[in-house]
Order: C-alpha cells, then structure tokens, then sequence
C-alpha cells in the first residue's frame, strides 16, 4: 500500500512541476524542455516500480524496473555478446551493404527516365510490404550466423533507401545543372559536386528509417533460427523460461542501440548537410 | 499510363531473373541426385527438373503460383489448410491493432495540441519511440497477455495497435499544428472558441497528414501482427504459415505465405489511398 501511496505521490508531484514550467517562461528554453521530458521519464518509471511492488504484480508478468536495471548490471557481459552479434555484425553490416547498394542503384537509374519510371512504382510498393517475411526463406539460404541476418537487413533496408535517393537525385535545381554544363563538368563531376550534395537531405532520411529496420530485421530474423547468442535469441529462448527481467534488459539494449545509432546518423547529417535550410533554422 | 510500360518491363525482368535463380539455386540438388544413380543429365533435364522439385531452395513462380490456387481457390475457404483462413485470421488481428492504435494516436495528438504540458513531456519519447526496435517485444506481449488468460485475436491487435500508435500521433501532431499563423488569427478574429477552432480549422487542416500517416500505419499493423504470430504455439496466421513452412522446409508454403502477406499489405495501403481520395476530394483538397 506505501509503495502505491509513495507513487502517487511522486506522479502529482512531478505533474505540478511539469505543469509549472510548461506554464512558466521556462517552456521556451531548451533546460525546461528537457527537464519537462525527463521528468515525464522519471514519473512512469516511478509508476511502474510503484504498481508493481504495490500490487506485487508476479514478476513473470512484469518486473519492476529495479529488477530489471539489477539484471541488465549483472548481465553486461551476455548483453554485450548479444550485441555484438546482432547488432554490430548482423544489423550493421547489413545496413551498410543494403545502403549502399541502393545508393549505387539510384545513381545507375538516374540517368535512364525510363528505369526511373518503372522502378520507383516497384521500390515504392516493396517498400510497403512486410519484407520482414522473408527472413526464413534467407536464414535457410545463408545458415543460422550472421550473414543470414545481414542478408534480412539487405532486403529490408533497400527499397526505402532507394525510394528516397532516387528522389534526392532529381531535386537538383534545373539551373545549377546547366550551370555545370556551362562550365563543362563532366558527369562524374556533377553528380560529385552538385547533385550528391543536393540528395543528401533525402539520401539521409532513408537511411535514418533504413536504421531503425535493420535492428528490427537482425532481431526478428533471429527468431527464426540463430546460434546461441544475439538479442532477437535470447528474447525468444528467455520469455520460454519466463525471465521476463532478462527480456526487458535486452529490450533497454535494443532501445539504446536503437537511439544511439539514429543519433549518431543525425549528428553526421548535420555536419554534412549544413548548408540546408532545415539544418540552418535551428540555428 | 506514362508508368504502364517500365513498370511492366521491370516486372518482366523481376520475372525472368527468378526463374534464373530458381534454375541456377536448384540446380545443385539435381546434379547430386543425378551424381548418386550415376545418370547423365542434359542442360535440358537440369532445368526441367529445377522447375518442379518438392522442395526447392528456391521455388519457381509458376510453383507459388499454383500452391497458391491450392490453397485459396481449391480449398474450402474455413479449412485450417486454406490460406484465406490465414490471411482472414492476420487481417482481422491487424485491422483491430490498426482501429486501436488509430484511435488511440488522434487522442493523444489533440491532448498534445492542446496541452504544452502534454507536448513537453510526450512529444519527445514518442519522437524516440519511433527509433527504437519495438518488434522486438512482440513475443513477450504474447507470452505475458497468454499468462494472464488473454489469448487469440487480442494479444496482436495490441502489438499491431503498439506499432500503428506513434505514426499516427507524430503525423496528427504535425497535421493539426500545419494551419498557418494568418489563418489562427483570423479565427481569433472571427471570435472562434477552442472547440470551433478545432472543428473547423484543425481537423480539415490535418487530413493530408493523417491519411500520409495512416498508410504507415496500416503497413506497420500488418507485419506487427506477423510478428505477433510467430512466437511458439501459434497455429493460425501468415506469420505461424512462415513459421511451420520454416521448420518443415515448405519452401513453397513460405513464398506462398509470403505472397499473400504481400497481397494484403498492399490492399490495405490501397483501401487507405482510396479513402485519402474520396475524403480529400470531398473536401476540395484533392491535388
């Protein structure tokens, strides 16, 4: 009964403060407004263990989060192999070969209107499809490790990225083209000083969604069949014993991988695309 | 019709490489049996035989293509062996996530809206929900709702409602705030309460932004519910078809399955650009 007290306690505490500086001059200013997302943060988090403990909800049904920082501390060495199996090896590598085979295509199509025209529609369409589907049909190709994961992330990722390079390409302004013609650039040269750079704005929004689908595509792809280690086995093999703390501790790896890479992706757009006037209004 | 013909010549060589593959995939198996009973093969046999294996590494088109009359035409439609019992059985989970999540998403965009406190406390985690592999916890959410006695259509409707939530939310945020300062002002001016407000500027304003996200949405339901049936003990569903076709080597089965996946996914997404016409061009929006 405290632990629900206490709880509640904290959750109108931290309401009336989120409320205060919402309403408060505060609100414009980048300290409030991350304290305001923090304190949301902290609030559910306090919530949870509070409900958990104060109901005694079984752990097998949901752990609090105090178990589950517990876990995640004494597990780092397992996390970490999981990690580097499904993300780094599997989920990266992917990533990149998927990336930058789509670049690549982009670039060979641009030039043919009439690949660009019957392309597109597929790319657009094979996006939207479930491709996650085929990973059985790539773990029996390419084995149980690694590569069989990546070649997941491969299909997943190149379709978005296509789409949206091929996209980026044909923002070039019709002027600057002729600009470069003028001065007799060759292709190669256009496409490198002016037409890439001008891309690059859509070129990194299909890579920032390509990123969050290569870790779903490593993780789920796992479920069909992985060695004895990465995140999406463990997931599978522990909610079967019902550790639902060692679950929620992957869950918290995937996340943070997640955030992490996303972040990273942004901060290099940033330092490449600074000329853009997206990046330029932040200030 | 400028996009009839290179679409239909890339579908061609879609086509033609396939068969490629599938002869050149299979190829192996063929030569190895032939090998083991000491028989000759010609080119031709090789590729005659690629083309109708039991279970091919890679089977050809004409081969998903009649499992797929087996099971969708040939069979009784109630049959656990016919794929439109599957397909029904993903769509109804999906379309029920797809209704949650939806609803669900509008209401927190108007709280967001209309709240700062909402919008500097939410905004942010369900901009960061959207990079983290939510997948990931779909077997739990089957295994803990199942603990807990919920089981059946549910426990994916939550998943896929889990996945189509934060589109719709980050796109209505965006839609309802798309109307511009001058237009505010002018039903300020007009002396328009909060409700009027909404009602007669926000929510027109928003509906190109709700539809672009709703077509997210519905893709992301449809492989949260696949997702949500392959954990062990689903029997019924695409995602338990792919499974059981991967456990026993059905190849066909799991192209098959995955074909009609893709059959529903992009009837969804053509049912939602319909609608997107039929209201956007009831409303005068229509581009």
């Amino acid at each position: 009964m405290s632990w629900l007290l206490a709880a509640a306690v904290v959750w109108a505490g931290c309401t009336w403060a989120a409320l205060r500086i919402a309403r408060g001059p505060l609100s414009r200013r980048r300290a409030g407004q991350v304290a305001v997302a923090a304190l949301f943060g902290a609030t559910v988090l306090v919530l949870w263990e509070g409900v958990v403990r104060g109901l005694a909800v079984s752990p097998v049904i949901l752990p609090p989060p105090s178990a589950i920082a517990a876990t995640f501390a004494g597990a780092l060495p397992v996390l970490w192999g999981d990690f580097v199996q499904t993300i780094l090896k599997g989920a990266l590598s992917g990533w990149a070969i998927g990336c930058g085979a789509a670049v690549a295509t982009a670039i060979a199509i641009d030039r043919s209107d009439f690949l660009k025209r019957g392309l597109l529609p597929v790319g657009s369409f094979m996006a939207a499809l479930p491709i996650v589907g085929v990973a059985p049909i790539l773990v029996m190709w390419f084995g149980f490790d690694w590569q069989s994961k990546a070649a997941v992330v491969v299909v997943m990722v190149y379709f978005p990225v296509l789409v949206n390079a091929v996209a980026g390409l044909g923002q070039t302004d019709r002027l600057a083209c002729d600009q470069m013609a003028t001065w007799g650039a060759s292709w190669a040269q256009g496409l490198w000083k002016l037409r890439l750079p001008a891309a690059l704005p859509f070129i990194f929004n299909g890579l920032k969604i390509a990123s969050t689908l290569a870790l779903i595509g490593a993780i789920v792809a796992e479920f069909f069949g992985s060695p004895t280690r990465g995140m999406g086995f463990r997931i599978s093999t522990e909610v079967g014993r019902l550790a639902l703390d060692m679950v929620w501790a992957e869950i918290w790896v995937a996340a943070l991988a997640g955030s992490g890479f996303y972040g990273a992706l942004a901060l290099i757009e940033r330092a490449l695309t600074f000329w853009h006037p997206a990046q330029r209004a932040r200030g | 019709m400028r996009h009839v013909l290179p679409v239909l010549a890339v579908v061609a060589a879609i086509i033609v490489a396939w068969y490629g593959a599938a002869a050149w995939m299979n190829s192996q198996w063929t030569l190895d049996q032939a090998a083991r009973e000491g028989r000759e093969l010609t080119i031709v046999d090789i590729v005659n035989d690629t083309m109708v294996q039991e279970r091919p590494k890679l089977p050809a088109p004409h081969q998903v293509g009649a499992e797929l009359w087996k099971t969708v035409v040939a069979t009784r439609p109630g049959s656990k062996r016919s794929l439109l019992w599957h397909g029904w059985v993903t769509l109804s989970a999906t379309a029920a996530g797809f209704g949650i999540g939806t609803v669900a998403g509008l209401l927190l965009a108007v709280g967001i809206v209309h709240s700062r406190a909402m919008d500097l406390s939410v905004m942010p985690w369900a901009v960061a929900s959207q990079t983290i592999p939510v997948l990931a916890i779909a077997p739990m959410v089957i295994v803990v709702l199942n603990s807990v006695g919920v089981s059946g259509l549910l426990p994916k409707a939550v998943i896929a409602g889990w996945l189509s939530f934060f589109p719709v939310v980050v796109g209505m945020v965006k839609g309802l705030r798309a109307p511009e300062p001058m237009q505010l002002d002018q039903m300020a001016t007009w002396n328009a309460s909060r409700g009027q407000l909404f009602w007669k500027l926000r929510l027109p304003a928003s509906m190109p932004w709700l539809f672009a996200s709703l077509k997210v949405a519905v893709a992301a339901a449809l492989v949260g519910t696949i997702v949500g049936e392959l954990p062990a003990g689903a029997t019924s569903g695409l995602g338990a078809r792919l499974l059981s076709g991967s456990y026993y080597g059905q190849t066909v089965q799991i192209w098959a399955a995955l074909v009609a996946a893709a059959v529903l996914a992009a009837g969804l997404v053509a049912l939602v650009a319909a609608t997107e016409r039929l209201v956007l061009g009831r409303m005068g929006m229509r581009r």
